[in-house]
């Protein structure tokens, strides 16, 4: 695998990407969306419920072709963790990770369970696991495959609150220890603060781009009321009423 | 288990008396019949006559589930062969066991391959029905898991398919272990000169209840006991991993 090309950015351009409703209707999801990331940047989506999150997401994993537009990947190893866990209910938590992951080494496997407080849960099949546990096991899976590009549909919920939180503080450790880079789908917008370098705000379906956030970085260095001002923004930008509005006060907050 | 036993007990009981009151030609007793088998045993004609036909069931078997799985996975999964096949199963599915088999005997002859073949083509529609089920109920997740993390085309099959077909495959190879023993007879009473089926004909001929029954009980037995100690628990062994499998 080529280093070079795996540093080159993330490049989204989707015109138009229509799905046939089960009623037979067809329907915009998307609609002349583009966002790009730089190599090792995390790049948080934020958007009404429903505004076509995951349909993107499929879409720049490579899943889902029947689109118009272009999306340009960086080389290298993708990975993604989906929605819902998507275990192989008759392999161990181990095997499960192994089949994604066939190069992972002992050590590399052993440190990874343990920072996802999975140590004990080795051998366990995923119908021995709650919710939160199959979760975590994915997550593990996404990233022992020590990917270039890495997607995340929704990490955290139906994790406990401080659960999520260490699982959070895990993940940007990874993402920044391995320059991932990474998009990751969320509703959260304290989430999207904390972990983001670029946060997307979407718009409801057809889903675009409204806003462009940059957050500041390190951001240790942001004081609490930054970080409030900037989550005010963003839910600002999420109610749907002001919208139109304040858009354009918060675009390009620095 | 305690009343399974008396329940057959009773069964027995109720055989025993009924045939002390009957013809004992027309209806034998248990000890007739006993008697019958342990005749056929010292012979080595009933050991013959089960081996023969044991090979016939195997073969029909396994001739009908490879060719029921295939043909049911690429329904299953092309829609596309799903039309094309299915008007097919239907009417197999829909043909009595007895015209598929005297058809066979009269357009290929009165040999093995005609009543091999016409046991396996009375299978192959139910087996071809059950493994397009599983098929058409693969998780497309794990299916998108697997493309996402690149897995080829055997370990997709292997690990996450194979998996979740295993049941529909086991439910398929338990009711056609039934469906084709039976069958099997039908076809060796029709044509083949040997075999359990054979036997039962002969015994017919000479209106012999207890050489009927000394044929039949002993293979019936064996078949459940197949059923009990193979088809069973491979059913429980590749459900092992649902956690609240019955």
């Amino acid at each position: 695998m080529s280093r070079a090309g795996a540093r080159a950015p993330l490049d989204v351009h989707i015109a138009k990407k229509r799905l046939t409703s089960a009623s037979g209707r067809t329907i915009d999801v998307i609609c002349g969306l583009a966002l790009r990331l730089d190599a090792g940047q995390v790049g948080a989506l934020i958007g009404p419920s429903g505004c076509g999150k995951t349909t993107l997401l499929r879409i720049v994993a490579g899943l889902d072709e029947q689109f118009e537009g272009a999306v340009k990947r960086p080389a290298g190893k993708l990975s993604m963790g989906f929605q819902e866990p998507r275990l192989l209910p008759w392999r161990s938590v181990e095997d499960n990770i192994r089949l994604a992951a066939p190069d992972i080494g002992d050590n590399d496997l052993r440190s990874l369970l343990e920072a996802l407080g999975l140590a004990q849960h080795r051998s366990h099949f995923p119908g021995e696991l709650s919710l939160g546990l199959a979760r975590r096991v994915a997550l593990a899976r996404a990233f022992a495959v020590k990917p270039d590009v890495l997607l995340l549909d929704e990490p955290f919920v139906s994790l406990d609150a401080p659960l999520a939180l260490a699982m959070q503080r895990e993940l940007a450790g990874l993402v920044k220890e391995r320059a991932i880079t990474t998009v990751l789908v969320t509703h959260d917008v304290s989430q999207a603060v904390r972990l983001a370098d670029r946060i997307f705000v979407l718009s409801p379906r057809p889903a675009r781009v409204i806003s462009e956030i940059r957050v500041e970085s390190p951001r240790a260095a942001m004081s609490d009321e930054e970080t409030r001002a900037l989550k005010a923004g963003v839910e600002a930008l999420l109610a749907p009423q002001h919208a139109s509005d304040e858009a354009g006060d918060e675009t390009g907050r620095r | 288990m305690a009343a399974r036993f008396v329940s057959l007990l009773t069964l027995l009981g109720f055989w025993a008396v009924a045939a002390h009151f009957g013809d004992p030609r027309r209806f034998p007793g248990p000890l007739e019949v006993s008697a019958a088998i342990g005749r056929a045993v010292q012979s080595g004609e009933l050991f013959a006559a089960m081996t023969v036909t044991m090979a016939r069931v195997v073969a029909a078997f396994v001739l009908a589930m490879a060719a029921g799985v295939a043909i049911g996975y690429a329904m299953g999964r092309s829609p596309f062969v799903n039309e094309l096949a299915d008007p097919w199963i239907v009417v197999l599915l829909n043909l009595p066991a007895l015209v598929i088999i005297v058809l066979l005997y009269i357009w290929v002859g009165l040999n093995e391959t005609a009543a091999i073949a016409a046991v396996a083509l009375n299978k192959l529609p139910n087996a071809t029905v059950t493994i397009r089920e599983g098929a058409r109920a693969l998780d497309p997740g794990l299916d998108e898991m697997a493309r996402l993390f690149a897995f080829s085309r055997w370990k997709r099959l292997r690990h996450v398919e194979a998996p979740q077909l295993a049941p529909y495959f086991a439910a398929a190879a338990r009711t056609g272990l039934s469906l084709v023993w039976k069958i099997v007879l039908v076809v060796e009473l029709l044509g083949r000169p040997n075999g359990v089926g054979f036997e039962i004909n002969m015994a017919f001929q000479l209106f012999d209840v207890s050489l009927l029954l000394a044929y039949a009980l002993p293979f019936a037995a064996a078949m459940l006991l197949i059923e009990a100690l193979v088809v069973q628990p491979f059913e429980r062994h590749v459900s092992r991993w649902r956690p609240r499998a019955a």
